[in-house]
């Protein structure tokens, strides 16, 4: 795989630095087959530092989930080597099994089977809620 | 098919038309005496709560319908490790809607999210109780015709009284509500009621340890049990526990058409003295509580 030029992929750009490696892990990309180049702390002139995920294969990513745990990335799709499309990314409405509710009271963690749901409750200051509890889910931030 | 599971899963019109169709019970009660002729309540209540399910069964007899269910974990199958999804999935089977109350928040959710039949959430923990909420809106509006440009109190337990937070929630739909929060410092609203709720609705409040110094501004009193487990120690318990407790002395500065409410039960917050002045409406609150769980059952059942 040659870093610079993707034939058919994606590329997730603008990721915090520092946080390249959750995301390979959150979104499962151990599981591919296809080359996967991380890179770390990429100079950028908005960010200074930043890092970039190349995967040489067009596969759907969870925006959703990547939006959550970076809402500032962008997800590039190269078709014939040519950008054909950029999406940005939001917080989305809804994260499903990211989050997990750790209120002693609450009934997922009563009930195994129930699935930790959270809904974005405040979108200018990220506070997510478990739609069971209302407790507030801290968004893991970097260690 | 709708469940109730928060208070704000109703709009407001909802809640007026609520309103009004338990304002016709309370005119015309022979009207609605045959209106669920055949069908059937379950009231699953995994922690006892005689007061809200005698409501809830209450209602339904008034309606002409039935009562199924139990009224403790014990007595039920979650008592032999089910799941909430199942135990509901079962019941759906034999009943036309459900009353649940949990002693885990969020567990009348996941029922509502299971059930073939609408759920009505009879409280779950400290966390939501939708149904006392609609009795206190059914007080207020029958007290005083109207839920805008009026100067509520919130006394006692602001910190983990669900009612009061509840309360807060529906009111804070309205116009130029007042909420004056009454609560020893220990026991404040949580920062993100005051937060979310409040000042992100631009709705004006006041936080005081005293009472008496209020009272002449309110119009409603909404009070609140004080116990004696919220406090770290017994010595500010002891303290502070007198200057929550109304008495006929503290309501001699309060306007004649103040309304008391609580909902109960009480520990000692009101005087027995209390209870014989006109102003004093938790009784009449308990009574509405059945009068809006009926027109809930109507509207959630869809009998006109
Ligand atoms: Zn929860």
């Amino acid at each position: 795989m040659i870093i610079d030029s993707i034939k058919n992929g994606i590329v997730i750009d603008h990721i915090r630095a520092g946080r390249s490696m959750e995301l390979y892990n959150l979104l499962h990309l151990d599981r591919l087959k296809c080359s996967v180049a991380i890179i770390k702390n990429a100079p950028s002139e908005k960010m200074g530092r930043k890092d970039i995920i190349k995967i040489d294969e067009e596969l759907s990513v969870d925006l959703d989930m990547l939006g959550y745990i970076d809402p500032g990335a962008t997800v590039n799709i190269i078709r014939d080597g040519v950008l054909v499309e950029k999406r940005h990314l939001e917080l989305p409405e809804q994260v499903e099994n990211v989050i997990f509710c750790k209120n002693p009271r609450c009934i997922v963690t009563a009930e195994r089977e129930i699935p930790h749901i959270f809904r974005l409750a405040n979108r200018e200051q990220g506070i997510y809620r478990c739609i069971y509890c209302d407790t507030e889910g801290k968004r893991n931030e970097e260690e | 098919m709708r469940s109730l599971i928060d208070i704000l899963d109703l709009s407001k019109d909802e809640i007026a038309s609520l309103i009004r169709t338990a304002d016709d019970i309370i005119q015309n009660p022979e009207k609605y005496a045959e209106k669920c002729h055949g069908k059937k309540l379950a009231t699953l209540f995994f922690e006892p709560s005689t007061r809200t399910r005698l409501s809830f069964e209450a209602a339904m007899y008034e309606l002409g319908g039935h009562v199924i269910g139990f009224s403790e974990a014990a007595s039920s199958s979650a008592s032999k490790g089910e799941s909430i999804a199942d135990t509901v999935r079962v019941v759906s089977c034999y009943a036309d809607i459900i009353a649940m109350r949990h002693p885990k928040e969020g567990a009348p959710l996941v029922a509502s999210m299971k059930s073939g039949v609408p759920v009505i959430n009879a409280g779950d923990g400290g966390h939501n109780h939708p149904t006392q909420t609609l009795a206190d809106l059914l007080t207020i509006h029958r007290e005083k015709g109207r839920f805008s440009d009026l100067t509520v109190g919130l006394c006692g337990d602001l910190k983990f009284g669900r009612t009061v937070h509840s309360l807060i929630s529906a009111l804070s739909r309205y116009e130029n509500v007042r909420f004056v929060l009454i609560s020893p410092e220990e026991l404040v609203l949580p920062d993100y009621i005051k937060e979310d709720v409040l000042q992100r609705g631009g709705f004006s409040f006041y936080e005081t340890e005293d009472l008496e110094e209020v009272m002449p501004e309110l119009d409603i009193l909404y009070m609140t049990r004080v116990q004696r487990e919220r406090f770290f120690n017994e010595a500010d318990y002891i303290r502070l526990k007198d200057s929550y407790i109304l008495t006929p002395e503290k309501l001699l500065t309060a306007k004649q058409d103040l309304a008391i409410l609580h909902p109960l039960p009480r520990v000692g917050e009101i005087a027995g003295s209390v209870d014989d002045d006109p102003r004093a409406c938790y009784f009449k609150q308990a009574l509405y509580g059945k009068y809006m769980r009926m027109a809930l059952i109507l509207m959630l059942l869809e009998v006109s």
